[in-house]
């Protein structure tokens, strides 16, 4: 449809008098990508999504939409269009006159306007609902308009602020898909600001990971998943199970820990943080409750964990074990629900096993939890 | 029993309640009616309208409403303007700023209206000196300094009306219109200003009534434009007429049935809506009584109903209705009393002097009723009781 137009930010700060939102980001989201900024509440996601429509001036560093330098660029002459968290359709308008609100602006003729809307709306599967007032429509029907609304001002990038936040977990699945459709069809650049990391992982080409204003990693969703640069990063995305300790012996793309509870783990570094660790350095070592297994007893080993279980659940898909872990927390093993018949370990001392390449080493950090 | 007691109680007391709300505007109004040249509505003389009729002939009264309605319009232009940039203001200044804002742009309500009056006077006669404009210029003129001193603060009470609804605001709106490509002009004219509409309209009504009944500021200021309240105000200086009752009838009525017809017609939009989203009408509606959709459960829009059919019935009967007769016959019933009442004065006299006292006696025509004669130059007819009589041939 549009030339594809990316977006980059170089060197871009924000900040509020004391406070600083966003700390040197450098980010290239190229044209026909859908790219998310994931992080938690608070983060800078939001500043930054503002910043790129055109509200928030940056404190320094730039914004290039397609190359082009926005600085001094209001937000009504930028080709990006926003979709609020809040959806902000205008309460007084009805709904083909929400979308062809950009129209109206140009001063298109009513009829033409009505057509477009037409058309939108079929594509948004919303057909003969353009006569109804925004309160008149259900939560998804909501943001379907505000979709077409946007789409209507053809953006070459839409920028979506937690769109889905507002809706029930079965439509917010359903809207995912239908979103990703949607930007194939149009495409054009998404940029998409979340904290939820399903909806980042399930849609994205490309996520930036965001941490009190810092981007911590960039990257597709299986390299942030399975191979995070930051202990944040590891335990923001998924569920993870964390283990501390010392660096006893680094052998290539390995590392050999010794953990305060668990013993000896042997792991892999990260890729952002080879050549990082050095012997005697304080590490984390990451595993996923999906990558441990159940192990016969008493099996020692670098690739084997031993902990006393305290808790056990079943969760219809999978069985989740709790073990006592490491500083208070504890380890979660996730076993999958093949039907086989499950006995209870409850207070006895099990050893998992897991592979190597599934345990991920890094310089230790704050992890998302504190 | 004593919850008997109790319900009897609140029923006796909303009595009295509405009797002390309502009980002077319904003497006030039977007086209109009563042909006795002192307001009044007992004793019951005759029903008459020529009250109405002489207020319609009074040239100063009906100068003063187009006088009050001219300034009242261009307060609500002035007032409504102000109040809308005054709140606009109010919800983007610098938040430091804003209490001493607020009570900045709040204070002339709290400033007595005579204080306003007449500092508007003194302030606009200064800037009149200062431009070394003669007495003529528009800057002391009635109209500009009257519909300026009014606005000093009305437009205070139109920006409290304002910010109510600006505080419910999303100003996410203003950036979605932006966002979308409006200029900031657009986003006012299009997104802003029909969410306020309400408020302005609110704002405007209440600007206009305040106008209207204004008399302590507009009273050092109003020049060659007397406004009703002052045209009123000096002339039951000189005593009060049953004219004066029919005014306060007519804007009693007036008010009442635009009241009605507001409400009637909020609670038709309602129903539309209701209907709209889905739900039943006789839900929406809640009455049992099935009257005609429109009124079902609509109680204001029956009493619009009812008083337009009043009004028609009451000219209606204006316009037939010749109470000449009955006032003849009251001057004749009334002529005959005092006849007699002299006569009697005389026997009395008769029996203790034994003259004659042809010539001693009270003005057979003059009612004892009768305020005295004013010394005021156009008035004095109207507090002639004979004036009943020329205008009803």
């Amino acid at each position: 449809m549009n030339a594809w137009v990316g977006v980059e930010l170089e060197n871009l700060s924000i900040r509020f008098g004391d406070f600083v939102a966003v700390r040197d980001a450098n980010v290239n989201i190229r044209g026909g990508d859908f790219f998310s900024f994931l992080g938690p509440s608070g983060c800078g996601k939001t500043t930054i999504l503002r910043a790129v429509s055109g509200f928030l001036a940056p404190s320094s560093g730039n914004i290039l939409i397609g190359g082009k330098n926005m600085k001094g660029v209001g937000p009504n002459k930028r080709p990006t269009a926003l979709i609020f968290q809040n959806l902000a359709l205008f309460p007084l308008m009805k709904v083909w006159e929400n979308i062809t609100f950009s129209m109206e602006i140009r001063g298109a003729r009513a009829a033409e306007r009505r057509k477009r809307a037409d058309e939108l709306l079929e594509m948004v599967a919303l057909t003969g609902q353009g006569d109804k007032l925004p309160a008149e429509l259900s939560g998804g029907q909501k943001q379907r308009v505000a979709i077409a609304r946007a789409l209507c001002a053809e953006p070459h990038v839409l920028l979506l602020d937690e769109p889905l936040s507002a809706l029930d977990l079965k439509l917010r699945q359903h809207m995912r898909t239908e979103l990703r459709e949607i930007q194939k069809q149009v495409g054009i650049t998404f940029i998409y600001i979340t904290h939820d990391q399903g909806e980042a992982l399930t849609m994205s080409d490309s996520i930036a990971v965001m941490r009190a204003g810092v981007i911590d990693q960039i990257g597709n969703g299986r390299a942030i998943y399975n191979d995070p640069a930051t202990p944040f990063a590891a335990s923001f995305v998924g569920e993870n199970n964390v283990f501390r300790g010392k660096v006893v012996q680094i052998i290539g793309h390995e590392a050999l820990i010794r953990t305060n509870r668990s013993g000896e783990i042997r792991a892999r570094i990260s890729t952002a943080n080879l050549g990082k660790l050095q012997q005697g350095d304080s590490a984390m070592v990451f595993i996923r409750p999906e990558a441990l297994d159940m192990a016969g007893a008493d099996l020692e080993g670098d690739h084997y964990v031993s902990a006393r279980v305290t808790n056990e659940e079943f969760e219809g898909d999978v069985f989740n074990i709790f073990m006592e872990g490491d500083g208070g927390k504890e380890i979660k093993v996730s076993l999958p629900n093949r039907g086989q018949s499950f006995e209870s370990h409850k207070g006895r001392t099990v050893t998992l096993r897991y592979d190597v390449k599934n345990a991920v080493a890094m310089p230790a950090g704050i992890l998302a939890t504190e | 029993m004593s919850q008997l007691g109790s319900r009897i109680g609140v029923q006796i007391y909303l009595v009295i309640f509405f009797a002390y709300l309502l009980g002077p505007l319904v003497i006030m109004s039977v007086t209109a009616f009563n042909s006795s040249s002192f307001p009044s509505a007992m004793p019951w003389e005759c029903l008459t309208f020529d009250w109405f009729r002489s207020l319609l002939q009074d040239s100063r009264i009906m100068n003063g409403i187009r006088n009050s309605i001219l300034i009242g319009a261009g307060t609500v232009v002035l007032s409504v303007l102000m109040g809308l940039s005054g709140a606009l203001v109010l919800m983007r200044i610098w938040p430091r700023l804003r209490a001493t804002y607020y009570t900045i742009v709040i204070a002339p309500i709290l400033i007595p209206g005579v204080v306003l009056g007449i500092s508007t006077l003194v302030f606009w006669d200064r800037i009149n000196r200062l431009l070394g404009l003669g007495p003529g210029s528009v800057l002391s003129n009635g109209l500009f300094l009257t519909i300026l001193g009014q606005s000093t603060f009305i437009a205070s009470y139109c920006m409290l009306v304002m910010v109510a609804r600006l505080q419910r605001y999303d100003e996410t709106l203003s950036e979605a219109a932006l966002d979308l490509g409006a200029t900031p002009a657009q986003v006012f004219r299009k997104i802003l200003l029909p969410f306020m509409r309400p408020a302005i309209v609110t704002a405007a009504v209440l600007a206009f009534l305040a106008s209207f009944e204004n008399y302590n500021t507009t009273t050092f200021i109003f020049g060659e434009y007397p406004t009703l309240t002052i045209e009123l105000s000096q002339k039951v200086r000189y005593g009060v007429t049953p004219a004066v009752s029919a005014l306060a009838f007519i804007i009693v009525a007036l008010t009442i049935f635009i009241a009605l017809a507001n409400e009637a017609i909020r609670r038709r939009r309602e129903l539309v809506a209701a209907v709209r989203s889905g739900a039943s009408v006789t839900v929406a509606a809640g009455g049992r009584v099935t009257l005609p959709r429109i009124f079902s459960g609509n109680i204001s829009a029956v009493l619009v109903v009812a008083m337009a059919m009043g009004t028609i019935v009451m000219i209606g009967t204006a316009s037939v209705y010749r109470p000449d007769q009955c006032i003849a016959d009251l001057r004749q019933e009334k002529q005959l009393a005092a006849q007699k009442r002299a006569e009697e004065l005389r026997r009395q006299r008769d029996a203790k002097t034994g003259g004659t006292g042809e010539n001693v006696g009270i003005d057979p025509v003059t009612s004892p009723a009768a305020p005295p004669r004013s010394q005021g130059g156009g008035f004095e007819t109207v507090f002639d009781p004979g004036v009943l009589q020329e205008l009803g041939n």
